[in-house]
């Protein structure tokens, strides 16, 4: 055969594939809102830069007639390409073929991507779209799942992973996304559930549509299982790519540098933060008024809103915010909050993001409901997030820092390399309402005019303690700072702290209290 | 933030702060103490047989019912001593997790 029909039936062949599951089940994706597979992937990767692996790979089963049927690609598509020239490993299941049924060839194209990634140092991306386990294939369609958990859980910490759930993501699939450090969802388009509406309704009689069950709105809000929320793929790929400039390619990297920018004078830090510690503002207008050009990049933004993360930028390189949201729920830790703060400290950590902490923090939020939820147990996670990261650790103490709040929040015992207050900063034991009616008690109680005894005492108490001046004595805080010179010393302190080395005592892996 | 937003007022540690309020904190459930002369429901099922009558008098750890479900006939005991007032399900109900079952005296 002369060469050039061979490459003639080469791109025979690669057309037929490239259609996967056919017109008409192309056509069903669009109808309901949702690009195909391929389509995804050019979206999201730099033009011309995506090379697909395995476009022959078929399924070899044999039970319930599987051997009459050819599934292109068995309905995944694997390779590499760039996202603003960083290079990215990625699949994209395909519903058109088989529903984006799993399978044993399905999984081995996934699980060789994945092997790739953690080989090539180079982050991982994953686009769920599939009905689940391919049912024909039995158990080794649940060998496919288990490799591919196996590997999200050894590539963690060394190559970022994001996935992004495009279509339902149901029973054992969802647990791969769960692996990974950051889940994007898309209204109407992501459903995430392990037993869906159907089984509910047989078994409880509970009737739910799967949107309120595990929609996207569900897990940016209710689950915290996704950590961005878009209103279209268009906006979720732009979401992706924005992440992707903030994140190293890798643990032994440090993220791309930028030209740094001054913030927008707009942001005025002495007019944000009321003096009164009871009244709220938003935390994001702070964090703006320090960061490069006043561009913050949330994460989780709909989920315990009363604590904030995300990434910004000082003097060019990517640094972690954590700050408490006086203008939700007071900005009180609580079991979810704790568990948004400490779960991010750790990817900062991971991946050598150094750690802003702004604090204004009133304590923990009672109730019984938060103590049966375990707020010991995930209060904890942040004591042990921030004593366990060695990356820089910059503290900025804003106005309350109570109690255990005040211990929790990057303070100078966790190891916080620096520690700032604003004059304007309360760092005592507890508010002064609360410790004065704890100390004198008796004075206020046997007083023929207990209310404005108690008064004073609480004047009393704030004079001598609610500010940063007894903490800055003993050296707790390193200095008190004008609101105005915050970004300053912080730029400093992330110059000063670049080169950072800790040595931590060997051990297998310690136990965060999960 | 928007400035004249109508904030709520949260007491933490008998300070009084203004401030947005979840709708997680406003919609929880508030705590009742567990009542253990209702028998509820511990997990979601079907159940398969019910194995007292009413004026029938139970100790501490008697079967009460047997419950079906996740693929598991499961026993339900009595928490406590005292008489079956009420029974308030039949054979082959289904129930949800914490649905009332019956009732002692």
């Amino acid at each position: 055969m002369p060469v050039n029909k061979k490459i003639r039936e080469l791109q025979e062949k690669r057309k037929k594939i490239l259609l996967g599951g056919g017109e008409q089940a192309i056509e069903k994706q669009k109808a309901l809102g949702k690009r195909t597979a391929r389509e995804r992937i050019m979206a999201l990767l730099d033009p011309n830069s995506f090379i697909e692996y395995d476009l022959f790979v078929e399924h070899d089963a044999r039970d319930f007639d599987m051997d009459k049927k050819s599934l292109p690609s068995d309905g995944v598509i694997i390779g590499s390409g760039t996202i603003y020239g960083a290079p990215i490993a990625i699949f994209a299941q395909d519903f058109t073929v088989a529903g984006g049924s799993l399978g044993l060839m399905h999984s081995r194209k996934i699980t060789k991507i994945m092997d790739h990634a953690l080989k090539m140092m180079i982050p991982l991306i994953g686009i769920n779209d599939s009905g689940g386990a391919r049912i024909q294939e039995g158990v080794n369609s649940l060998a496919g799942y288990g490799e591919i958990f196996f590997r999200n859980t050894i590539s963690s910490g060394i190559i970022p992973q994001i996935s992004v759930i495009l279509g339902p993501c149901a029973g054992g699939a969802v647990y791969s996304p769960a692996l990974t450090d950051f889940v994007f969802v898309v209204d109407n388009i992501s459903k995430m559930f392990i037993t869906g509406p159907e089984v509910i309704k047989t078994v409880l009689g509970e009737e739910i549509s799967m949107e309120d069950l595990g929609g996207a709105r569900v897990h940016s809000e209710i689950t915290g299982n996704a950590h961005f929320f878009a209103q279209s793929e268009e906006e979720c790929f732009e979401q992706i790519k924005r992440l992707i400039t903030f994140i190293p390619w890798n643990n032994t990297r440090k993220a791309k540098a930028f030209e740094p920018g001054e913030p927008k004078k707009t942001f005025d830090l002495e007019k944000i933060v009321p003096g009164d510690p009871t009244l709220p503002y938003d935390v994001k207008d702070v964090i703006r008024a320090i960061v490069d050009n006043s561009d913050f990049f949330e994460i989780m933004e709909l989920y315990a809103k009363n604590m904030v993360i995300g990434f910004g930028r000082m003097g060019g390189k990517t640094t972690g915010f954590v700050a408490n949201q006086p203008l939700e729920m007071a900005g009180v830790l609580d079991v979810d909050s704790a568990d948004k703060a400490a779960r991010f400290i750790r990817y900062c950590d991971s991946f050598n993001i150094p750690i802003i902490t702004l604090v204004d923090i009133p304590g923990y939020l009672p109730g019984v409901d938060q103590e049966h939820a375990g707020v010991i147990r995930h209060g904890a996670k942040v004591l042990y997030a921030y004593s366990e990261a060695t990356v820089p650790k910059l503290t900025v103490i804003l106005r309350k820092a109570y109690g255990g709040g005040y211990i929790a929040m990057s303070s100078r015992h966790l190891r916080a390399d620096f520690v700032f207050a604003w004059p304007t900063a309360e760092i005592a034991v507890m508010g002064p309402e609360g410790a004065a009616n704890i100390i004198f008690r008796k004075e206020i109680m046997s007083s023929d005019d207990p209310e404005s005894v108690r008064k004073q005492k609480v004047e009393e108490y704030k004079t001598k303690f609610a500010n940063p001046y007894v903490a800055a004595a003993r050296g707790y805080v390193d200095a008190v700072i004008e609101p105005k010179e915050t970004r300053r010393f912080l730029l400093h302190a992330i110059e000063v702290s670049e080169h950072k080395a800790v040595k931590v005592l060997n051990k297998k892996h310690g136990l965060p209290p999960f | 933030m928007n400035e004249t937003e109508n904030l709520k007022v949260l007491n933490i540690n008998s300070s009084l702060y203004k401030t947005r309020l979840s709708k997680k904190f406003t919609t929880r459930k508030p705590y009742t103490p567990a009542d253990k002369k209702s028998i509820q429901s511990f997990i979601p099922g079907t159940v398969l047989d019910i194995l007292v009558k009413v004026g029938q008098e139970v100790r501490v750890g008697d079967d009460l019912m047997i419950l079906d479900a996740m693929k598991m006939q499961n026993r339900l005991k009595s928490k406590s001593k005292g008489i079956i007032k009420t029974i308030l399900v039949k054979k082959g109900n289904k129930v949800s997790k914490g649905t009332l079952l019956l009732k002692l005296k």
